[in-house]
């Protein structure tokens, strides 16, 4: 790990002021130390604002809707009975997620701030135009199975990692950011960006932003009797997805009233299907139909190396993920939370 | 603020005994500053990258990866390592279940599992349901493979300290057993 100056902040304004070039903020630190540790990122100056008062409140606005401050540990909010009550599927994404450990350190904030896993991007032997533009990138013709099948480019395969951000874009979150330039919103879906030509920018914020807090609008409440997070991965517990689902539905009688979808593990962002969503609206729910929503959700997919194989798996957990929120949300998050092995 | 001329003064309430020290570097772990700086081994450095859970520690009475988690920052903190459950010659009732069910093989694991468990028990999340357990201890590996024995003895613990089934959070509708 490089030498770098420690800065305290005692408010956003003190943090944001503080921030320099080559600086980065500290919340808890499970993702920046560990890469700090590798190598792979090396702040010359760290904000610390972990101290900063208000920023880690779960608060209801005065529209019904619920704003989770930067600082809320995932635990805590995962574990929050009305709010996983309220939104079932970001709770049991969260608890599906890491491990006990670290999810009562990781922040609101750090999730949907962390960096990718692809293992080129870590092995700073290897070639990754994340780290260092233009250098290439190794994973094209390595080992994909973690990587894209969708919205990749030829200057980066990777995947975003969070589970908590699948159902946040699938129940249209809006991210709060303080900088430089002041107060300004945007929304989940579009924060992340997708590689294109420049994999090195990896969301919408601009140098010295600060994000401060995630916003979920009211509307997301009437998908909690319907919602679940479905995960697929390479052991039980406590790894990262190959493809996860975040669904929700609401019923009008025999019919679907409204649908939500994400996808992870299959894009550098979380990936709403938006088609998908358009098509189950207002249909009557069956296999064949959640079949052709799955074919929706993968439209213009396509392997990114050696993994076609995701794009299969990820049509089969949207069926399945669909077929589970028909089913209705279990009254408790299952012992294996978003495992297609649990109850 | 502090320069890295002046050094970096802390406190942590280890174990119920306030430590002050100053770090020389703003990059010392909790982990070290445990045991290069105040001599606490018990925490133990398996992978340092937040992977294996060996280093295990209750901060501010919540489990952590202590080698994930700057020191500086935690100026203040309080902080439970495995050399502050037993009461003297009196082993905590997870150490106890550990010995009982044979919980361990190498040893080198165990004290970030044992600390992992009281952490688990006190978020009230495990209840009696051995997959809960499992999932919950998910975050701490055993490479000699004494899961079996772990979960035993945390389930025992679980029962031996009485410990309150699972808390509300668990819970998504109010008819929920």
């Amino acid at each position: 790990m490089n030498r770098f100056d420690y800065i305290r902040a005692g408010s956003v304004a003190e943090a944001v002021a503080a921030h320099a070039a080559g600086a980065a903020y500290l919340a808890s630190g499970t993702n920046l130390l560990d890469l700090m540790k590798g190598d792979v990122t090396r702040p010359e100056r760290l904000v610390d604002i972990s101290r900063i008062f208000g920023l880690d409140a779960i608060e209801t606005l005065p529209d019904g809707g619920t704003r989770i401050g930067a600082l809320v540990r995932n635990a805590t909010l995962a574990h929050d009975p009305a709010f996983a009550k309220a939104y079932p599927a970001v709770a049991e994404a969260l608890l599906s997620g890491a491990s006990a450990q670290l999810r009562n350190a990781a922040t609101t904030a750090g999730n949907i701030l962390q960096r990718t896993r692809c293992q080129y991007f870590y092995d700073t032997a290897s070639a990754c135009n994340k780290r260092q533009p233009g250098a290439g990138c190794d994973a094209i013709g390595g080992v994909t199975r973690t990587h894209a099948v969708l919205g990749w480019s030829e200057h980066c395969i990777a995947t975003h990692p969070s589970d908590f951000c699948v159902p946040l874009a699938g129940f249209d979150a809006v991210v709060e950011i303080e900088g430089p330039a002041g107060r300004r919103e945007i929304p989940l879906e579009s924060f992340h960006r997708l590689p294109g030509d420049a994999p090195e920018r990896e969301t919408e914020l601009a140098p010295g932003d600060l994000v401060v807090a995630v916003r979920l609008p009211p509307e997301a409440k009437a998908f909690a009797a319907h919602s679940r997070y479905l995960k697929v991965r390479e052991r039980t517990s406590y790894a990262f997805a190959l493809v996860s689902a975040a669904v929700g539905l609401t019923f009008a009688g025999d019919r679907i009233g409204q649908a939500r979808i994400a996808l992870g593990g299959v894009a550098l962002k979380p990936w709403r299907a938006r088609a998908a969503e358009a098509l189950l609206a207002g249909a009557i729910p069956s296999p064949e139909l959640f079949a052709r929503a799955a074919d929706a959700a993968l439209q213009g997919a396509s392997p990114s190396g050696d993994n076609a194989a995701k794009i299969d798996l990820a049509r089969r957990i949207v069926v399945r993920a669909l077929t589970l929120a028909q089913a209705g949300t279990p009254a408790r998050i299952p012992a294996l939370p978003a495992s297609p092995f649990g109850a | 603020m502090n320069s890295p001329d002046t050094g970096f003064p802390i406190t942590l309430t280890v174990n119920g005994v306030p430590r002050s020290l100053v770090l020389e570097d703003a990059r010392v772990t909790l982990l070290d500053a445990l045991r290069e700086r105040l001599d606490l081994t018990g925490s133990k450095k398996g992978c340092d990258r937040g992977q294996c859970g060996a280093c295990t520690i209750l901060l501010d009475g919540v489990r952590i990866n202590a080698c994930l988690a700057l020191a500086v920052s935690h100026d203040g903190a309080s902080i439970t390592t495995i050399e502050g459950l037993a009461d003297g010659d009196v082993l905590h009732p997870v150490q106890a279940a550990f010995v009982d069910h044979d919980a361990y093989q190498c040893g080198f694991c165990t004290p970030g599992q044992i600390m992992s468990a009281v952490g688990l028990i006190r978020e009230g999340q495990a209840g009696d349901d051995p997959e809960r357990v499992r999932e919950g201890m998910s975050g701490n590996l055993c490479r000699c493979g004494a899961y079996a024995g772990i979960t035993e003895a945390v389930l025992a613990a679980h029962a031996a300290m009485n410990a309150p089934d699972v808390l509300p959070g668990g819970h998504l509708s109010e008819d929920a057993a």
